[in-house]
């Protein structure tokens, strides 16, 4: 017999509710191959945001302090999203192409596995 | 003719099962309403036997005694400069994690010992919970009074407290105590007493402890060794009450065992802080960490698993995982610290050569394969002026906190995520053994208040990283950022001209 030590009915709230962000989602994304980033990154991101403006604006920020950035080519890069292939579109927001609410959204370049 | 004195024996059983009555006009579930709802059943209370039969007056003398040798130490190196007695700057590091992440453990350990001591309803083990209470208080109180001197010289001891609520990496240690706290009393005593107390205890006081004395960190030794005594009754005190609740129904056998592999992965990933202090932040070393767990987690956890085995229990879930592991993981926790040190309250630095031979030497299997390449590649960009730090926050796990930076075992060059979908989210966690935590009380670990996750909900002070720091209360520039380059580097460096190499050999 399972036990688990919660009185019945014990609730609570869900303190990472969707509606906590003031409009935005979170984003998990790991560059794969580049331990040197120690994990992946959480990104507060509105669903309407193009996953151009991802890959053009927010992750040369924050991936931008490795010297590999510079000579990636993301058209190129292999993209998983909550563990299943993707081929985002450059033009359409994340939230049209399946992102929700903690996604998370891993890429492998033509030079991973030099971390 | 004078009165007779009582027996020790007999001194005990009044002090404990003398004191305790059957009510008459109140129902007992209505004085004990935690005691059923874990599922645990007691059928005779006084089958307690308290291993050290400690009574309060022999405990003030004990206690006192103690107190006055540690005092007499931390008073002696106030007066002669102790601080410049240490090995290294560097090593301030190690205790300033232990001051921010353990004292205030303590002190929680205090409080909720002292709800055991109301709310357990047998008294034998209610008196031995006031005792263990007492002792955490003054375990809290000596910390404190121990390492107040380091903060009058050194950077990021100044408020513990504080930032032991808000800081990320503080999360850790307080999400396990929030976590034990919150539960039934039970699942307390096994969380506390005997999973952190008795299991690993060991790796967090005999290495640090031994640390502080290769380091020549004498007030750290002496608070050790008057806290010692009262650890080893403690230890005792969870070994007798795992047994108790085995030995007392065979129904709650598998709800211990159940709590024993949660708290073992708890513990574990707890211990990831330790591991780094011994690994990366002790200038003269003392043992790696993979030697401590083979010595006092694999051999001597080992042989107390074997032992219980005779009530139907058996070692932790994911023992093995961290036996697999135990190459890794320090490495990927210095790692951790080495992305984010411009916001935390310890500095971290360059690994340099000999520290690397130390390293390859240890962990002949996974240092030079795995961790050197980036530490040098991270030495070049520092050489260029541009020391590496993680632009973004880290995806933290739900259940132990921690930025999701191990991976996957068998395969040291892919993190190892888990999702789990609960009531329509989903929920993020870093291992197989935090994802079956999750799934078996995900109303609980739904709560969880994730730092980075709270920054983003605009709950910490601003949305720019100096108002977060701000709102941590670290000192920016002199808390934070690589050793190299501090206050504390140059205040050292004054101290030591002419004295000795600014850094020593990292020794066997």
């Amino acid at each position: 017999m399972p036990v688990a030590s919660l009185k019945p009915g014990y609730a609570g709230p869900n303190r990472d509710a969707v509606d906590n962000y003031h409009g935005a989602q979170l984003v998990y994304v790991h560059w794969e191959g580049h331990l040197n980033f120690c994990a992946a990154i959480t990104l507060p991101l509105p669903a309407d945001t193009p996953f151009g403006a991802l890959t053009g604006e927010v992750l040369p920020h924050i991936y931008g302090a490795d010297p590999d950035w510079a000579s990636v080519n993301l058209s190129t890069a292999h993209w998983t999203l909550d563990g299943k292939d993707w081929s985002p579109d450059p033009a359409k927001s994340i939230g049209e192409q399946g992102v929700g609410h903690k996604s998370l959204i891993r890429f492998w370049t033509d030079r991973a596995g030099s971390a | 003719m004078a009165a007779r004195k009582l027996s020790l024996k007999q001194k005990y059983g009044h002090f404990t099962r003398g004191l305790d009555w059957e009510p008459s006009y109140q129902k007992k579930e209505d004085i004990f309403p935690f005691a059923t709802f874990e599922g645990i059943k007691i059928h005779d209370w006084d089958a307690w036997e308290d291993p050290f039969k400690l009574t309060m007056d022999a405990y003030w003398k004990f206690q006192a005694e103690k107190e006055r040798k540690l005092y007499a130490v931390i008073d002696s190196m106030a007066q002669n400069n102790g601080q410049l007695g240490i090995t290294d700057a560097r090593y301030l590091n190690a205790v300033k994690i232990f001051l921010q992440g353990v004292t205030p453990l303590e002190y929680q350990a205090h409080r909720h010992f002292a709800h055991l001591a109301r709310h357990l309803p047998g008294a034998g083990l209610r008196v031995a919970a006031q005792m263990q209470s007492i002792d955490e208080l003054r375990h809290c109180q000596t910390q404190i009074h121990t390492i107040s001197h380091y903060n009058k010289y050194f950077d990021g001891l100044h408020d513990f407290t504080h930032m032991h609520d808000r800081l990320w990496y503080l999360s850790v240690p307080k999400s396990f105590f929030d976590d034990a706290m919150s539960a039934g009393p039970f699942e307390f005593l096994t969380a506390i007493s005997f999973s952190f107390e008795y299991v690993l205890t060991n790796l967090l006081f005999v290495p640090f402890m031994s640390g502080a004395a290769y380091n020549g960190d004498m007030a750290t030794v002496t608070f050790g060794f008057s806290a010692q005594s009262d650890e080893s009754r403690h230890m005792t005190l969870g070994l007798e009450a795992v047994r108790f609740l085995l030995e007392q129904d065979e129904a709650n056998v598998p709800i211990v065992q159940r709590w024993l592999d949660k708290w073992f992965w708890r513990g574990y990933r707890l211990l990831g802080l330790v591991g780094m202090m011994m690994d990366y932040m002790l200038p003269k070393k003392v043992m790696s960490w993979a030697e401590a767990w083979e010595t006092y987690f694999e051999e001597a956890g080992g042989a107390l698993f074997a032992d219980l085995a005779r009530y139907g229990i058996r070692e932790p879930k994911y023992a093995e995982v961290a036996k697999a592991e135990k190459g890794h993981m320090t490495h990927q926790v210095w790692g951790i610290f080495y992305n984010f040190a411009h916001a935390a309250a310890v500095h971290t630095w360059d690994i340099d050569d000999q520290h690397m031979a130390w390293l390859r030497d240890k962990y002949p299997e996974t240092f030079e394969k795995h961790y050197q390449p980036r530490y040098l590649a991270w030495r070049e960009q520092a050489e260029q002026g541009n020391r590496f730090y993680s632009q973004g926050l880290p995806q933290l796990c739900q259940v132990c906190q921690i930025p999701m930076a191990f991976t996957e075992v068998g395969d040291p060059t892919t993190i190892s995520f888990r999702v789990s979908e609960f009531e329509g989210d989903r929920y993020h966690t870093c291992s197989d053994g935090c994802k079956d935590i999750f799934d078996h009380e995900p109303e609980k670990f739904k709560q969880a208040w994730l730092p980075v996750n709270q920054i983003f909900q605009g709950n910490c002070g601003g949305a720019t990283l100096p108002e977060v720091l701000d709102w941590y209360h670290i000192n920016q520039g002199a808390d934070n950022l690589d050793y190299v380059g501090s206050p504390e580097e140059a205040q050292w460096n004054k101290w030591m001209e002419g004295r000795r190499p600014t850094m020593p050999i990292a020794a066997e």
